[in-house]
């Protein structure tokens, strides 16, 4: 059975396959391949588009100024997957705060650079775009802060108002930016802003800044001194909690509601009735909520006006009172008709203490899977995900990471971020990985390296011999022999290391030369990897000894390569014939037993050449040839078994 | 130290950043830096500045954000960048591709002054051009299909090709005298070339025991000039005496991984910086030799004075370098970490005076202005 759906998926549509062409696909890690195809097998001519269309889901990884938000947190989440599961949650606590911090700073700072390039940029396409981007950023940001206080934090009642006060404070900034205008002018309490100024900065429980801006008012209706100096009192008197202090939350209640009665009866005996703008205020400090939803202009959103409510109505709000709050709230803020948007659903579910909600709710809103990712690994080292289980994957935190670094690797660059988050999926991470980076086009040897370095730390050996045997291959195409060899040595890749030792030898037979002899005579112990590069790196030394002269040495080398089965039979003959100079020295090299040696790998050899290829009737060119070798190595090999006979028996006597 | 350092996130992977020379008379500290980029869709070269202008000379070290003058568009991964003059860098790509480009200070534009595509090649593929050192109007290059390749800036062919000069890739190049060169291979060799000679063989071949570790980098003592220092695949750091052994004088643990740069502190050769893919940046400091004269020891804050007392100098053979005593495991070496933790590689690194700069795969620049030297 299908699953219900929590929202009608986006529809994508892909250009020139509108009018009814059939259209397959490939799913890739981050994206869809579509492209066209026929429909009946039969129709032979091809008019098909010619067009692979690639359907990306996570498009702002694709946005250059987002990549500073990846680098930067990719640092931090790097940090938090460091912080130790022993600890005592007590000390964690104020880590996972700073880290969320750190989260949102991060946020802030590539939302305000964004911010910058959006105003300097001549091109409205560009500029609204990047707007688009902001206001993405700004409502990640306003979430991420509410979960902070709410869910890492987990402020108690008392500091919870103040929490929620600064993080209204924080995202209704455009305040200051009105006082400040309002200050600059000639005769600021006359400014058309002043009013709203000093409203705004009450709502906020601004009280010491609305003061001073009253200051301004009162001074120039001197007659009204005595009813500016009553609000002035009222405001300055008005209790906020103190978690450090030593009040309790009950006395801090007691008083508060002390000074609540006292402001109600300066509105019941009419203190400012003579003047609205401070009737107004007097009615908020109350918090009569008819007078606060008048100002929602001011207030401008529902929880604006529920932070302020609750400032003024419930100070000591507990954290599971919120919701009820939180939703009478929106209700009573929002029109009867307008429906209310995803931010408002997903804020409301943050209230509702519903962090799997929320989880929901965003991913489906946003269009990229960095912020749900980081959020819930956060939340999921506070301890605040355990008992939801998904019925597919591993678990909500695995599954969202897993999805946000396999849309990381389909990026041309940002592919290297995505191995730590791999790295931090218990589960699936490993498989992930290893799927994903052989995909990796490979420009240069330093590309491979790297890639490299990331198998081999991981021990992902079938991958690190994949790589190596791409560049090695590579290089073969191109004739570089030595590369080739280098890069199957570190892939441990025998078979391939045979036939690259076989292509030298070749080129041996072929040049008379050794090519590449800088890395042939530096094979040290890698020389080991492979019988036949055993025997390319022996049978070079062979020619180095012979070149510095010295020949017994040489003489010994070469006939233990045949004598240990080292060189393969089809270089015999190579061999011997390389034994030839060394018996026409002047001097005896080879002992009579190494020469009955010699005899004996020859007869091996021949009989063996005249058994593998028997019943041609007439002899070749080329058996002709060889023929002759033999006869003259027999005709050498006699000559010096006679002269070592008679050395060494001279030498015993 | 690590609070004079600076980040900044510049959206495009780093691999290579070179301060422009200033003149050697002056003690003027750099103020402008290139930067080339890799494995971007679209690669760049970059102009900054650390806007050090007039040379004001404020104590905190941290005057904000390098800002960026100009870029430009690069074919390919930028491999290697090396500033020919004070307006012109030579780049290599991972194409094959040789470039001049000329930085033009008053209307803060680039523009490509030559450019010699292709210049290593295969016959099908493309054969990145690996590394580049120039002495103006001289450009060498190598690539990984074992060339060297001479080229003058004021002309337009190659003067010469040593075409088999090595059988696997060539990873960097330097200068050892003005006609002679040293170039570190994949497969742990570090060979010196004579351009006087005309063959095609090193005049000789150094290497690493056994083990055939690859070597990555590769940088020469400023004032000494037998004195080399090289980074591997392994990230050991080796000093050589290329006068005497073919194998190094000695071998330092210096990073888990790669070891992409080395560079000798230009006017004060005590110091020693080294960059890895393990995402560090060490600063490595040799006290000097007890027999040295008495005005070129105390720690490091005269540092100034014995900076001013060696630069001229310009190749005092009679001083033993420190680099070679040869008890640097008994603690006449101290290695400091220049960079807050990060995991991501530190690919090129640059210091000149007391600036340094260094470019990662993080998509960040960090320059500090502070270096203890």
């Amino acid at each position: 059975m299908m699953e219900e759906v929590d929202v009608e998926p986006a529809v994508t549509n892909i250009p020139a396959a509108s009018d009814g062409k059939h259209l397959g696909f490939a799913w890739g890690p981050g994206d869809i391949l579509v492209y066209e195809t026929l429909y009946k097998a039969s129709v032979a001519q091809g008019s098909g588009c010619s067009f692979i269309h690639e359907v990306r889901k996570d498009e702002d990884i694709y946005s250059p100024n987002l990549r500073k938000l990846f680098n930067e947190s990719h640092h931090i989440f790097v940090g938090l997957q460091t912080i130790r599961e022993d600890l005592p949650s007590k000390n964690k606590k104020p880590q996972f705060v700073s880290i969320s911090k750190n989260y949102r700073s991060v946020i802030r700072a590539c939302m305000e650079e964004l911010q910058q390039v959006a105003v300097s940029t001549k091109d409205a396409e560009v500029a609204t775009q990047y707007g688009n981007q902001v206001s993405i950023l700004l409502a990640i940001e306003l979430i991420w802060n509410l979960c902070e206080v709410l869910f890492i934090d987990a402020a108690p009642a008392g500091s919870l108002l103040l929490h929620l006060l600064d993080w209204v404070r924080l995202h209704k900034a455009d305040v200051d930016e009105k006082a400040a205008e309002v200050l600059q002018s000639e005769s600021p309490a006359e400014h058309h802003d002043y009013w709203d100024v000093v409203v705004s900065y009450v709502l906020q429980g601004r009280l010491e800044e609305a003061r001073q801006m009253l200051v301004k008012q009162a001074t120039l209706h001197p007659a009204a001194r005595k009813m500016y100096k009553l609000m002035d009192t009222l405001l300055s008197k008005m209790p906020f909690y103190n978690p450090g202090g030593t009040q309790t939350l009950t006395e801090f209640d007691v008083k508060w509601r002390h000074w609540h009665g006292e402001v109600n009866r300066c509105l019941q005996d009419n203190s400012f009735a003579s003047n609205q703008h401070l009737e107004i205020i007097c009615k908020i400090i109350v918090g009569d909520e008819d007078t606060l939803l008048e100002h929602k202009e001011l207030l401008s959103t529902w929880y604006h006006f529920l932070v302020t409510r609750l400032l003024f109505s419930h100070p000591t709000v507990k954290p599971t009172e919120l919701h009820y709050y939180a939703q009478s709230c929106m209700t009573m803020f929002l029109d009867a008709r307008s429906v209310p948007e995803p931010l408002d659903n997903i804020l409301l579910a943050a209230f509702e203490f519903d962090i799997h909600q929320v989880i929901k709710e965003c991913s489906i809103a946003l269009n990229n899977w960095w912020f749900v990712a980081h959020l819930t690994d956060l939340l999921d080292h506070c301890k605040l995900l355990q008992s939801h289980n998904l019925h597919f994957g591993s678990n909500l935190r695995e599954f969202l990471l897993l999805e946000y670094a396999s849309g990381l690797f389909t990026h041309h660059s940002l592919w290297q971020l995505a191995v730590d988050y791999f790295d931090n999926c218990p589960e699936f991470g490993r498989v992930y990985l290893g799927l994903q980076i052989e995909h990796i086009p490979l420009d240069t040897e330093r590309k491979a390296l790297k890639v490299l370095r990331i198998c081999e730390q991981r021990q992902m050996s079938e991958q690190v011999r994949s790589i190596c045997k791409i560049m090695a291959m590579r290089a073969l195409r191109n004739n570089r022999l030595g590369s080739a060899l280098s890069w199957s040595i570190r892939a441990k890749d025998a078979a391939f290391a045979t036939l690259i030792s076989e292509r030298f030898l070749q080129d041996y037979c072929t040049r008379g030369t050794f090519s590449d002899l800088d890395l042939i005579d530096n094979l040290g112990p890698a020389m080991l990897l492979s019988d036949r590069l055993t025997f390319l790196g022996k049978y070079r030394e062979f020619h180095k000894l012979y070149g510095e002269k010295r020949f017994s040495e040489a003489a010994k080398l070469l006939l233990s390569l045949m004598t240990a089965k080292i060189a393969p039979r089809s270089f015999w003959m190579t061999l011997l014939t390389d034994a030839l100079p060394l018996l026409e020295q002047k001097e005896v090299i080879f002992s009579a037993d190494q020469t009955h040696e010699l005899m004996f790998c020859l007869e091996e050899l021949t009989s063996s050449l005249n058994h593998s290829a028997p019943g041609t009737d007439k002899p070749t060119q080329d058996e002709d040839i060889e023929q002759t070798k033999v006869e003259l190595l027999r005709l050498a090999l006699a000559r010096n078994l006679a002269m070592a006979i008679i050395k060494e028996g001279t030498i015993e006597a | 130290i690590m609070e004079n350092i600076n980040a900044k996130y510049v959206s495009q992977k780093i691999s290579k950043t070179r301060w422009r020379l200033v003149s050697h008379s002056s003690l003027q500290q750099p103020d402008i830096f290139a930067t080339g980029s890799w494995d971007n869709e679209v690669n760049k070269i970059s102009f900054w500045s650390i806007g050090n202008h007039g040379g004001s000379d404020t104590d905190d070290g941290f005057e904000g954000d390098p800002q960026l003058l100009c870029e430009y568009k690069h074919d390919g991964d930028v491999l290697d960048l090396q500033f020919l003059d004070q307006d012109r860098i030579v780049t290599t790509s991972s194409t094959g591709a040789v470039t001049i480009f000329r930085h033009h200070q008053n209307s803060q534009t680039i523009s490509v002054s030559h450019r010699w595509p292709r210049a290593h090649r295969y016959p099908c593929d493309n054969a990145p051009c690996t590394g580049v050192v120039c002495s103006s109007p001289e450009i060498v290059t190598v690539g990984e299909d074992g060339k060297i390749i001479v080229f003058r800036a004021d002309q337009e062919g190659v003067i010469r090709v040593i075409e088999n000069a090595d059988s696997s890739t060539i990873h960097a190049v330097t200068y050892l005298r003005t006609t002679e060169i040293l170039t570190v291979n994949s497969i742990g060799q570090l060979k010196l070339w004579d351009f006087r000679q005309q063959s095609d063989a090193p005049s000789q071949i150094l290497s690493l025991s056994g083990d055939r570790v690859p070597l990555h980098c590769v940088d020469r003592h400023p004032n000494q000039q037998h004195i080399v220092a090289t980074g591997g695949q392994d990230g050991m750091l080796c000093v050589w005496d290329v006068r005497q052994g073919s194998t190094p004088f000695s071998l330092m643990e210096a990073h888990s991984a790669e070891m992409w740069e080395v560079h000798f502190h230009p006017t004060n050769p005590d110091h020693l910086f080294t960059c890895s893919e393990d995402g560090s940046l060490l600063h490595w400091e040799t006290s000097t030799h007890s027999d040295m004269p008495s005005f070129l020891q105390g720690g490091r804050n005269n540092s100034m004075i014995s900076r001013s007392a060696m630069a001229p100098a310009g190749g005092n053979q009679s001083l033993i370098s420190a680099w070679l005593s040869g008890d640097s495991s008994k603690g006449r070496l101290e290695t400091t970490h220049m960079l807050p933790s990060q995991t991501l590689s530190v690919n090129s690194l640059d210091v000149l005076g007391q600036c340094l700069v260094c470019g990662t795969d993080g998509e960040a620049i960090f320059v500090n202005r502070q270096v203890p030297v």
